[in-house]
């Protein structure tokens, strides 16, 4: 049992860089698809895209063994795709379909599949921290092995509940990974406006220990995401991985983003995940034209996503009055 | 193929904008993701990305131009090598959402089916539903005095204890967490012994994060565990209530049948004794008001284990209202493990013809003490305990007010959006032409509930403030 973090760093084998290219890039076509059809009018509401931050969910999923849960915020596209949820499904629910994976009744903020031990999407600031949690205690409950990670923003951050759940997680030994995605602001503000102190550190009190990775950086997310876990998986309790990332877009389609500069933007970009990826993978002797390949069928793969989105029809009139209440055997 | 660059929208409420800029323009070659554009409306300016990769081959719109409808082409794309000619000038369609007519089947292929769901043009048979829509339906058969025939003499607070170990021995996934109720054995005793039976791994103390554990628990029920969810009361689940109505009871329906939340929240609700006005106040209204819980609230010690046993077997979250005031009251309860009464069910304390009052926990004592004085003045007064506060047992009331045609309903919380109100809005929309007399309501006067025993008498029903109600409808 390793009660300390070895600090081994993570050699990818070219099979690794291919696997984050393409599950980034996917989330990335994925997003700005999603971008496309809620322009078109065809998604309604809120909807939350991911684009910059992909190295986090794809450092951290492809860490995790079968039997562990995820939960997120509302987010949760990208959380989605990575737990291997199929796009269409993703995509047919954004558009308030029957072929989405709530059969249009959750929307772009829930969505969850059993199957692949996705807990949703949750659109209440804070409270997937404590679902999380709870995940995490039926993990220990059944002794099944698995650890729940449990993303928040770093706006969620603040939460009271959070705090509360960091105690019992600690008292309880309970095998959660906290991973909070500081993409540097809570919808318009800052980090340096709502946070005082350093969003991991607040683990400290609880005996919680954490760290903060460069989230612009899947290597190195992946590393971290590695150590956290089998340092929660071997009975420590839990860990919180503070992940410095970025938004590209607004904070959801209808924030134009003025409280931010161009410049920072441009800044942040220079530092695409995807792109440092691409030149590791161009390092190790993929062609240009491999790569042009691999977007090729990620695009068709969104591409189909979205036909099946606007084909799949509306859920019948009947499927309102459904799902309310499970009948009792 | 050429690809149409549309105006997009910035909300979904966004009609027409404002084209303010081209970023780029004819001949320059983009890939997804560049700014191409900026857009205005009277709210915002947004910037318009690429989505595919190409080379701007034709401008459609100018910049400045105002009034720009959402889904207009504004520029068209070439895909690497393909030439302008390919731009056809009259093929400019502003594609639409298609409807097309695919198969649910086909759709949904991805995606596993909801459990619960009503088959399309059928017939609807399912109770749930049913009752969503409105409708009285008479309630699940029970053959209570089957069970009456064997009982024990206990106190509510046994019977409550009792229903959660009957259950924790049937089922491994049942466990209780909440303040004090492992080592302390309960703040008010109700988990007595639990700890000793069922060790700390299912009877867990928590710290006073009310907020906190009832998101744990709700995350534990998404997994397939059965959480009881212990609150020291129910004036506590204030700080917890986000969890109770949007993670128990919404996410079933979020997640179109795929998982649900089998959890039980329970605590003693409204007035106790002289704790003044923030220990002291029924939730019954609030958590009836939501669709995907269950609320219960029982009176007496068979109510109390019955109630409980039904609870924890259902697969739904449930919500049990008990009373402090009633847990040190001795009842006859059934000593069958089998006695797990039905939710939905009301049961008819006291039968009578001249008025019917309908009342929940503690006042259903009340009710009984008033009809029996109502007795001696020749009132012949139906009582009735609703045990279940959602679904309610509408087809129990109506009955009765069918037979009585009179109706004064009895409750601890305050009359505004009350239960009382619910009641009189289905007494009207389901027995109007049976009433001889409006619908009256005996509910906590509405105020904060005071401290001094003078005052708190005076804001909490008694059995007098029953009797006057019951009178008027009586006109006597
Ligand atoms: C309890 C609550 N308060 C407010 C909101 C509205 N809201 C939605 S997202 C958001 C900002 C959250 O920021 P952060 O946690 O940093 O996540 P990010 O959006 O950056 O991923 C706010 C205030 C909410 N959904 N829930
Ligand atoms: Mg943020």
């Amino acid at each position: 049992m390793s009660s300390k973090k070895k600090n081994t760093a993570f050699k990818p084998t070219k099979k690794d860089l291919q696997k984050f290219y393409y599950d980034m890039l996917l989330i990335r076509r994925f997003e700005e698809k999603a971008g496309q059809l809620y322009g078109m009018g065809l998604i309604g509401g809120f909807c939350h895209l991911y684009i910059g931050q992909e190295a986090v969910v794809t450092g951290i999923q492809t860490a995790q063994l079968p039997q562990d849960s995820v939960i997120t915020t509302y987010r949760d596209h990208a959380h989605m795709l990575a737990c291997d949820m199929d796009p269409k499904g993703i995509m047919a629910e954004l558009t308030g379909r029957i072929g989405g994976y709530s059969h249009g009744k959750g929307g772009s903020m829930h969505m969850f599949s059993r199957d692949k031990n996705f807990y949703g999407g949750h659109g209440i600031v804070g409270a997937s921290t404590a679902l999380g949690t709870g995940l995490a205690f039926s993990h220990q409950y059944k002794n099944d092995g698995g650890v729940c990670v449990a993303y928040m923003g770093d706006g969620s951050a603040n939460q009271g509940q959070v705090a509360e759940c960091y105690n019992m997680a600690a008292l309880w030994k309970l095998p959660v990974l906290y991973v909070i995605e500081n993409n540097k602001y809570g919808m318009g503000t800052s980090c340096a406006r709502h946070a005082a102190g350093t969003l991991y550190k607040r683990g400290e009190g609880f005996g919680i220990p954490g760290e903060q990775v460069d989230g612009m950086d899947v290597l190195k997310v992946r590393e971290a995401a590695e150590q956290a876990l089998d340092y929660v998986r071997s009975g420590n309790g839990p860990y919180i991985l503070e992940v410095m990332t970025y938004r590209y877009r607004g904070h959801s389609m209808s924030d134009p983003a003025k409280y931010r500069t161009k410049e920072e933007l441009e800044e942040q970009k220079e530092n695409d995940p995807i792109e440092k990826v691409k030149k590791l993978l161009m390092k190790e002797g993929v062609s240009e034209a491999d790569l042009k390949k691999v977007d090729k069928d990620i695009r068709e793969i969104v591409k189909e996503a979205a036909e099946f989105a606007q084909e799949s029809p509306e859920p019948d009139e009947s499927e309102l009055w459904t799902d309310v209440l499970v009948a009792a055997q | 193929m050429p690809i149409d660059i549309l105006m997009p929208a910035l909300s979904p409420t966004m009609e027409e904008g404002k084209l303010a800029k081209w970023i780029k323009k004819e001949g320059d070659s983009v890939s997804a993701g560049d700014v191409i554009a900026e857009i205005e409306t009277d709210k915002a300016t947004m910037e318009v990305e690429a989505v595919d990769e190409g080379i701007i081959g034709k401008i459609v719109i100018a910049e400045g131009t105002e009034n720009v409808k959402v889904n207009e082409c504004i520029a068209i794309l070439l895909e690497e090598g393909e030439s302008k000619d390919a731009i056809n000038d009259n093929d400019v369609p502003a594609p639409k959402a298609k409807k097309s007519k695919a198969s649910k089947e086909d759709a949904a292929a991805a995606v596993s089916q909801s459990d619960a769901s009503q088959p399309e043009g059928e017939e609807i048979k399912d109770r749930d539903i049913l009752y969503a829509q409105g409708h009285v339906l008479p309630p699940e058969p029970f053959d209570e005095a089957s069970f009456m025939a064997d009982t024990v003499n206990q106190t509510v607070r046994e019977a409550l204890r009792d229903g959660m170990a009957e259950e924790m021995r049937r089922n491994g996934n049942v466990f209780l967490m909440g303040e004090e109720v492992a080592e302390y054995q309960g703040a008010y005793k109700v988990s007595q012994g639990l700890l000793e039976e069922f060790g700390p791994k299912r009877i867990i103390d928590t710290p006073i994060t009310e907020h906190g554990f009832a998101g744990i628990g709700a995350g534990a029920a998404f997994r397939g565990l059965n959480p009881i969810v212990e609150f020291m009361t129910m004036n506590f689940a204030m700080q917890a209530i986000d969890h109770i109505i949007n993670s128990a009871a919404k996410t079933l329906y979020m997640a179109g049948g795929q998982l649900g939340c089998p959890i039980v929240f329970r605590g003693p609700n409204g007035a106790a004794a002289r704790v003044g006005a923030q220990h002291s106040q029924c939730y019954a209204s609030w958590y009836g008001h939501i669709p995907g819980l269950k609320v219960v609230s029982p009176w007496n010690a068979a109510d109390a284990k019955g109630l409980m046993k039904a609870a924890i077997r259902d697969p739904n979250p449930v919500l049990i209202l008990e009373n402090e005031i009633m847990y040190g009251q001795s009842f006859d309860v059934p000593t069958s493990e089998d006695f797990v009464l039905p939710i939905g069910r009301a049961k008819i304390e006291r039968e009578g013809k001249d008025v019917t009052l309908v009342a929940y926990s503690i006042m259903v004592g009340k009710s009984l003490q008033a009809a029996e004085e109502l007795a001696e003045m020749g009132i012949d007064a139906e009582v009735i305990n609703l045990r279940t506060i959602r679904p309610i047992d509408r087809w129990t009331i109506i009955e009765s007010v069918k037979k009585t045609n009179r109706i004064v309903s009895v409750e601890e919380s305050w009359p505004f959006a009350g239960i009382g109100s619910e009641i009189a809005a289905l007494v009207n929309e389901h027995a109007f032409d049976y009433l001889d007399a409006p619908v009256a309501r005996v509910c906590a006067k509405d105020v904060p509930l005071p401290y001094a025993a003078n005052l708190e008498k005076l804001a909490i029903p008694q059995v007098h403030d029953i009797i006057e109600a019951a009178k008027k409808v009586c006109y006597k």
